[in-house]
């Protein structure tokens, strides 16, 4: 589908405002209903003006925790049809099911939204994991970009994004957020400031088990599309968000690199900060900033990404977007302000605002 | 008179005009329980003699463009606070978030804890309008950036060691006060110069510390020990080249 030609394409005038971020996670992984979450970013409403909201949780499928999950929305029925003829050929198909929805009648547009719990074809399964996951990447991006009206937002196991062009309390009301138990739940409210408002385009956005919501605005997205193109990541979704999902796949999962060196490529350190550091480390980041120059993030951002083991909140380096983290006893949360993790936890033991280009790293140690 | 409300559950809107109202009613004292982010609280009001308490964690731009009143915060502040503030005072017992006094043009913001980056941003000064900021703890990067006039005192009496980096980025005019032990050789961006506070110095901050020691119930021994240095501009123009056509 061509950018002129969204259907709900919001006429933007690019009124500057900023998005609000929150997640809550449970250290332990305990699960714990997606209600919590919606307070949360409810709180911070001003943060948004109802043209996008969204909410990712994990471990919310436990009776299909081993199936890969694909959220999807289509424009109309014919797309749903091809794209299922699609995923029948390279795929078992365990379940199937119009994602469950209460009605909410300001809701303008709705797509059809529709899940999948799926297997990879046994001739197929024989390979590892690894590949496994390639072939779910490989497989989202076919259907992204070669498929008319039909987006794969969600394709993870045992988590999923729900998100949709609206106020975050009429999204998590829409996808009955509170019916979910998870043990980590991200949520975000949109204000789009360059890009469209649209369901797609909605935060989180996500890529295997990854979700990522984001405040702020990247820059540097025409390189780190190009950048991700060569690798095999392509962009279809008019938001330059979408850029971080993959850049986080790309440098975890791919590279294995350590979530500390993925926050030095990100949101490098200045030339000048380099210079300043010992002999061994400097060398270090001045190859990180050579090598991986086309995905250093440019521009304002306060970004919560998940994955289905750690949550981590990054802002860009010169914090030019707030994010403000808290701990109280197995949890702990995050947000763009401090009062939408004090409207669920009202006496934090710990409040602190990360250094910016610092990323907070939350894992989930299970017992 | 005073009086007490509850903010529990009420948009920043509806909260803001009851404060209005209750002013207009003669209560000169206003207690809010419950504060949770309702944003512009204390915004535009122009009364000399109110005194606003908040308990919870009031939401962005506390207090803009605040003309007489006094506001005290019972716990931390988020971002914003005092944008555009023309007289009053702020008193924070806790920490505040980034862009504490942003524009501000006059009266006094005192925050108990630590502030985060951009504090002081284009701050500005005319005639008889000079805004204060005293700041117990540390700030991070980019303190009083672009600023234009006033004063920001900085005590470093929280756990936080250092003061950030690009301290007086695009300074232009008005005094920053540091304790000697948050300072870093690091630490300052090009636009400014460092000096070590003198007498003088000490005369024009001493009556700023001792309110701050007396909200704060903080010795005046502790608040004022130790030396003080002092950051000013070089230049009053320093992009002058930059925007010459």
């Amino acid at each position: 589908m061509e950018y002129q030609q969204l259907k709900f394409f919001e006429k933007n005038n690019r009124i500057p405002g900023g998005c609000g971020v929150a997640g809550i996670v449970n250290v332990k992984g305990n699960l714990f209903s997606g209600e919590n979450i919606i307070t949360s970013i409810c709180t911070m409403n001003e943060r948004g003006n109802g043209l996008g909201a969204g909410y990712a949780g994990y471990g919310i499928y436990p009776e299909f925790k081993d199936n890969w999950c694909f959220h999807i929305m289509y424009d109309d029925i014919r797309a749903k049809e091809i794209v299922e003829d699609f995923l029948e050929d390279g795929f078992d198909i365990v379940n199937e099911e119009p994602i469950p929805v209460h009605r909410v009648k300001t809701l303008q547009y709705i797509p059809l939204l529709y899940r999948y719990f799926i297997d990879i074809k046994r001739d197929k399964n024989s390979q590892e994991l690894y590949d496994q996951q390639e072939y779910i990447l490989s497989t989202i991006m076919k259907i992204n970009k070669n498929f008319d009206g039909a987006y794969v937002f969600s394709s993870g196991k045992n988590m999923g994004i729900f998100k949709g062009v609206g106020e975050p309390e009429e999204i998590g009301d829409f996808y009955r957020i509170s019916d979910y138990k998870g043990y980590i739940w991200t949520a975000h409210n949109r204000f789009p400031t360059n890009t469209v408002g649209w369901w797609g385009g909605a935060h989180p956005f996500g890529i295997l088990d990854w979700s990522v919501v984001h405040n702020g605005e990247i820059s540097s997205y025409g390189i780190n599309r190009r950048y991700l193109e060569n690798a095999g990541y392509y962009c279809t979704l008019f938001t330059d968000t979408e850029v971080i999902t993959y850049l986080f796949d790309l440098l975890y999962r791919r590279h294995q690199l350590d979530f500390n060196i993925i926050g030095n490529i990100l949101s490098s350190p200045f030339w000048e900060m380099i210079d300043r550091e010992e002999k061994e480390k400097m060398e270090f980041l001045k190859a990180l900033r050579i090598i991986y120059a086309p995905a250093l993030l440019n521009g304002p951002f306060a970004i919560i990404v998940a994955n289905s083991d750690t949550v981590i909140g990054l802002n860009d380096r010169i914090k030019l977007r707030p994010l403000v983290s808290a701990e109280r006893g197995d949890f702990v949360y995050l947000a763009s302000e401090e009062s939408a993790i004090r409207c669920v936890c009202k006496l934090p033991e710990n409040v602190w605002m990360p250094e910016a280009g610092e990323p907070v790293v939350v894992q989930i140690k299970r017992v | 008179m005073d009086t007490s409300i509850n903010a529990y559950n009420i948009h920043y809107k509806i909260l803001n005009e009851k404060i209005k109202i209750l002013i207009r009613e003669g209560y000169e004292e206003i207690t809010v329980q419950g504060v949770c982010g309702q944003r512009y609280i204390g915004g535009g009001l122009q009364s000399k003699k109110v005194k606003i308490i908040l308990y919870g964690v009031p939401g962005n731009d506390l207090a803009v463009f605040m003309d007489g009143p006094e506001i005290v915060v019972m716990g931390n502040a988020q971002d914003g606070v005092g944008n555009t503030m023309n007289s009053g005072r702020i008193v924070i017992h806790g920490n505040a978030g980034d862009i504490v006094g942003h524009s501000m043009r006059g009266g006094e913001i005192f925050v108990k804890g630590d502030v985060g980056y951009r504090v002081g941003i284009h701050m500005k000064e005319y005639r008889d309008m000079y805004p204060v900021m005293v700041i117990g703890g540390s700030a991070r990067n980019f303190l009083g950036e672009y600023m234009a006039g006033g004063m920001i005192i900085l005590l470093g009496m929280t756990e936080r060691k250092y003061v950030g980096n690009y301290i007086g980025t695009g300074m232009h005019g008005g005094v920053i006060y540091i304790r000697e032990s948050l300072l870093r050789s690091a630490s300052l961006g090009k636009e400014v110069n460092i000096f070590m506070a003198d007498t003088s110095d000490m005369d024009k901050i001493r009556p700023y510390l001792r309110r701050f020691a007396s909200y704060y119930g903080f010795t005046e021994n502790k608040v004022l020990k130790g030396q003080f240095y002092k950051i000013i501009p070089i230049t009053s123009r320093p992009y002058g080249k930059i925007y010459t056509y």
